[in-house]
């Protein structure tokens, strides 16, 4: 042990209510800096909200825009990633906690999605626009391939263009580190027993994890994914270096088309100087914000319902 | 819910045996297929390594119709000019500058506010109140950057113009202090992790040892904890190099060799939305500039993802 200079017991107990009052000013202050950000949205916001202004499409005219296209636009798109995402992802946790010899290999797969997590989203943007929307300059100048009936929902264009499909798959890009992380830490959870009372019954490695360890896992799986794709939700950046449109007056109606999302809608609105158009970006992020608040409540919910104690 | 150990038993004893040779194919199927998934994680690494360089490389060597930029020119320029019109410069540095004044700022708030919060929530705060300010800091954390990049210019920037007029509608100050509100639920709970996963014990010997509260946060549990906390810093400030909404909605859009607070600046993450959000020409120099500043942008991350794993790995202290 090094000298540890003597300090009188007063002074210690001083510097113990010191820093206790550091303590609670700090967290006051974050506190505050969230009363202030909400309570700042909401009086700035909250007199454009009503049914119309969900209802209508964007406009050139303050008084006449709605967010119909970037809400539609939002939930095609988190749909999309929800499908891609969360399939890969947890089928990436699965292999890497319950498939995989520990090695350098493995080793190396969970560096690399440490790495990834790391990654700026706009990046991702950049990823996606080359890879999703142009396939990496195929075909680039030339008419894309049409695929299937344009009326329908699932009518397909080679190279994706920037349309809902594109979007999606870029985002499940951005949150696909988050999935796989949050699924191994739930994977990780189960107690081994219950693993070793199913393989000692005969079951294979697969008959054990679809039985056994994903049910148990489920609730804390859930939790994650739907924490992913609320940060999907809200994710601009991709979206902005994928070209979303300025002026989008139609809802998507198959995966090829053109929308926007709810926070690149924000972006614009803020971009303009008037402040009538400040205004209704943050009755924008009002909806954005009431749409991200049920997603955490949902997420309690499952928290609470489907967790049952594993002992 | 069935619970487990229930659909264990009721697995095992439902209908006919699958036939063994059946069971291993199917065996085999599953494994591969979720093999291709994890392998995806190393093909998307794969692809931003090769379009980033791919595109860095042509900017930096030159397009058939004009000459190259450089590389050293580009890592060491500090002038960064794009426009047409005028001599164009292609210099890093300015928008690396502009990155760094803001993330620093952002640091400077969030680092210190993260962590003496993680230290009230994990040694002194009553379990009640713990709870109700960790949901609060879910919030915080949930909250998309472009309403922080909206608070940045809506209320952040009048408030400081009313302290000095040296604030213009766009600043560097405005845009780390945004910067720094989003990134202070990361440190605060990825710090509170880490001195939570510190051992009861070891705070039990402190305080029989007649120390104080203070003293056992900041000299037993702190120490103990530093490897988790410096990885939270690290993870961070690489959130805050990476931010892009914030700037590019309250940072403006002048990319100068500055570390006044109160001037504009251009950041990397900015640079890229400028090009894409404007009417850049696809295959024109400024467009291929956003690939090589976004390899830079990446590089930087990746150094800061790869120390904060290996501090983490090396330092960290084991308990019983």
């Amino acid at each position: 042990m090094t000298d540890v200079p003597h300090v009188p017991v007063g002074r210690r107990i001083l510097a113990n209510r010191l820093f206790l009052a550091v303590c609670v000013f700090c967290t006051g202050l974050a506190v505050c800096v969230l009363a202030v950000l909400i309570v700042s949205i909401v009086m700035d916001g909250v007199h454009r909200l009503s049914p119309d202004f969900i209802a209508n499409f964007a406009s050139r005219k303050p008084q006449e825009a709605g967010i119909r296209a970037p809400l539609v636009g939002s939930i095609w798109v988190c749909a999309i990633c929800a499908l891609t995402a969360l399939p890969i992802g947890v089928g990436t946790a699965i292999y890497l906690e319950e498939f995989a010899k520990r090695g350098k290999f493995t080793e190396f797969i969970r560096i690399n999605i440490s790495n990834l997590s790391g990654v700026p989203s706009v990046v991702y943007g950049i990823i996606g626009l080359t890879a999703f929307s142009r396939f990496f300059g195929w075909r680039a100048g030339a008419a894309p391939i049409a695929l299937g009936n344009p009326d329908s929902m699932l009518y397909l264009q080679l190279p994706f263009g920037s349309g809902v499909l594109a979007g999606g798959l870029t985002l499940a890009l951005v949150v696909l580190p988050i999935v796989i992380v949050a699924s191994q830490e739930a994977i990780r959870a189960v107690p081994n027993s219950l693993r070793q009372g199913s393989l000692a019954l005969g079951s294979t490695r697969w008959q054990m994890v679809s039985q056994i360890t994903l049910p148990a896992s489920l609730p804390m799986i859930m939790t994650g994914a739907i924490l992913a794709m609320s940060r999907a939700i809200g994710e601009a950046a991709p979206i902005l270096v994928l070209g979303a449109p300025l002026l989008v007056l139609e809802t998507p109606t198959n995966l090829m088309s053109d929308f926007t999302v709810l926070p690149m809608q924000v972006f614009n609105w803020m971009k303009r100087s008037k402040a009538s158009f400040q205004e209704i970006a943050a009755a924008a992020i009002i909806v954005q914000l009431a749409v991200l608040m049920s997603f955490n409540a949902f997420a309690i919910l499952v928290r609470q319902r489907l967790q049952t104690p594993l002992q | 819910m069935v619970s487990p150990a229930v659909a264990a038993s009721t697995a095992a004893s439902r209908g006919t045996p699958i036939p063994r040779a059946a069971r291993d194919r199917s065996e085999v199927l599953v494994k591969t297929v979720l093999l291709s998934f994890s392998l995806l994680s190393i093909v998307t690494t794969f692809s931003i390594v090769a379009v980033l360089g791919f595109e860095a490389w042509r900017f930096f060597t030159g397009f058939p119709d004009t000459p190259g930029i450089g590389i050293i020119p580009f890592l060491t320029g500090t002038e960064w000019n794009p426009l047409l019109g005028g001599e164009q410069k292609f210099g890093v540095l300015p928008l690396v500058c502009g990155t760094l004044l803001v993330t620093f700022i952002a640091g400077a708030i969030a680092l210190p506010i993260g962590l003496i919060t993680a230290i009230f929530l994990s040694e002194y705060a009553p379990s009640r109140l713990r709870i109700v300010l960790k949901s609060l800091l879910e919030i915080l954390a949930g909250v998309p950057t472009v309403v922080y990049g909206f608070f940045a210019v809506a209320i952040i920037t009048p408030a400081l113009q009313r302290f000095s007029d040296a604030f213009g509608t766009f600043n560097a100050l405005s845009a780390g202090i945004a910067v720094g509100i989003m990134i202070l639920p990361v440190v605060c709970s990825l710090s509170e992790d880490a001195l939570r996963a510190v051992p009861q014990s070891l705070r039990d010997g402190s305080s029989a040892l007649g120390g104080t509260k203070f003293d056992t946060s900041v000299k037993v549990v702190l120490p103990a904890a530093l490897s988790g906390i410096m990885a939270s810093f690290l993870l961070a400030l690489t959130r805050a190099i990476g931010e892009t909404m914030i700037v590019a909605l309250a940072a403006g859009g002048l990319a100068q060799m500055t570390l006044n607070p109160t001037n504009p600046v251009q950041t990397m993450t900015g640079w890229i939305v400028d090009i894409f959000f404007g009417d850049a020409q696809a295959n024109s120099v400024e467009y291929a500039s956003s690939y090589a500043v976004a390899a830079t942008l990446f590089l930087m991350t990746l150094v800061l993802t790869l120390v904060g794993t290996a501090i983490l790995k090396r330092f960290r202290e084991e308990y019983e």
